[in-house]
């Protein structure tokens, strides 16, 4: 039942402090589910949002496995609704004050100044998953090249071809594969 | 032309659309199937329509195709259309996911799926530096952005600032200095 309720707490922050997608709270996302609360491990951590890029709709409904794992079917529905919810409301209120402050040159200044550091929060975020993903102490050096060199390949093809994303995860899954466990 | 649009759609028929982009939407560019589905299929927005739902969507918090979804869909049925393009928009996913936690929860110690899911979290991690990379493209080749880049980042990544200290302390700051001009002359 506690475990609900700081879902809830946790997630519904998050869902407020989400500006520029979810990618920008995803740091602050795993100090809360890995450090503060156990919730989950680094790895599934990791993993769980490789699967969120995997499946279709918005890819940060890969919050809903870290409440499954925490506290089952109902983990999963609290830590939906928290995620999902407080956001929408604002934006359903917003889009009805947005012609008032269509003409605001404020409004042109937050989203000038909030870039970079939502930029800056999304690079934190790729550390955040790198960290475990591909530069992993627990790991052997093998296994970090090789799991560094699929990142740096999967970026690097995406810069020169648009290719589906998802495809590309499944290629990493299968080289991957054949690296680590074949040789 | 407003009458060029179609008659507004009941919840049902919102959530049916919706609901088969988040089914079918497979490596993301949410924002592309709904444009798609909203205008140029449905035509139940024009474009300059969707452009400021987008806008509205990218400046608030949350996911901005949920945001676009939940403003499209006020717009035509109200709180039920909505909820309905919400829902639409992410219970299918969440559906599928779920079946990959659970094949996840019985595999994961399976030597082969465990090197498997290695190389796809590795994916996964080179598809965020590219997003990002991609779109923090502008912030990088400024100079005042790149050091609220740099600032933001190494804060967080290696001195574990949270979120809030960021919002409260390092944005204001970055947003002060893109103020709207009066006589000032900086940059």
């Amino acid at each position: 039942m506690s475990d609900l309720v700081r879902l809830l707490n946790v997630f519904c922050l998050l869902s407020l402090m989400a500006v520029g997608g979810g990618t920008a709270v995803l740091p602050q996302m795993q100090h809360e589910a890995v450090g503060e609360n156990h919730w989950v491990t680094e790895t599934q951590f990791a993993t769980i949002y490789s699967l969120g890029q995997m499946a279709p709709g918005p890819n940060m409904s890969m919050v809903t496995l870290i409440g499954w794992q925490t506290a089952g079917v109902a983990g999963l529905l609290v830590t939906l609704v928290a995620f999902y919810l407080p956001s929408s409301f604002l934006a359903y209120g917003c889009s009805y004050a947005w012609d008032y402050f269509k003409e605001n040159p404020w409004r042109e200044a937050v989203q000038r100044g909030m870039a970079p550091v939502t930029i800056g929060l999304m690079l934190a975020g790729v550390h955040a998953v790198g960290k475990t993903a591909c530069i992993n102490p627990d790991h052997s050096l093998e296994h970090n090249t090789i799991t560094t060199l699929i990142a740096l390949a999967v970026a690097g093809i995406l810069f020169a071809k648009h290719i589906n994303p998802a495809l590309l995860m499944l290629v990493g899954g299968v080289v991957g594969w054949f690296f680590l466990v074949v040789n | 032309m407003p009458s060029a649009l179609n008659s507004p759609p009941s919840p049902a028929s919102i959530f049916r659309v919706f609901a088969r982009i988040g089914a079918t939407s497979f490596g993301g560019g949410l924002i592309a199937y709904l444009q798609d589905a909203i205008v140029t299929r449905n035509k139940w927005m024009d474009e300059e329509e969707f452009l400021a739902a987008l806008e509205i969507g990218q400046t608030l918090p949350g996911g901005n195709a949920v945001n676009v979804a939940i403003i499209a869909g006020r717009k035509l049925a109200g709180p039920m259309g909505a909820l309905a393009a919400a829902s639409g928009l992410i219970l299918p996913g969440v559906a599928l996911l779920l079946v990959l936690g659970l094949l996840y929860q019985r595999f994961h110690q399976n030597p082969d799926i465990a090197a498997g899911l290695a190389g796809v979290a590795a994916a996964a991690v080179g598809l965020l530096l590219q997003v990002t990379l991609k779109i923090g493209a502008k912030q990088f080749l400024h100079l005042r952005d790149l050091f609220f880049v740099l600032v933001t980042f190494v804060l967080v990544a290696f001195f574990h600032a949270s979120l809030p200290v960021i919002l409260f302390l390092v944005a204001p700051v970055a947003i002060a200095l893109c103020r709207p001009k009066k006589k000032e002359t900086h940059e």
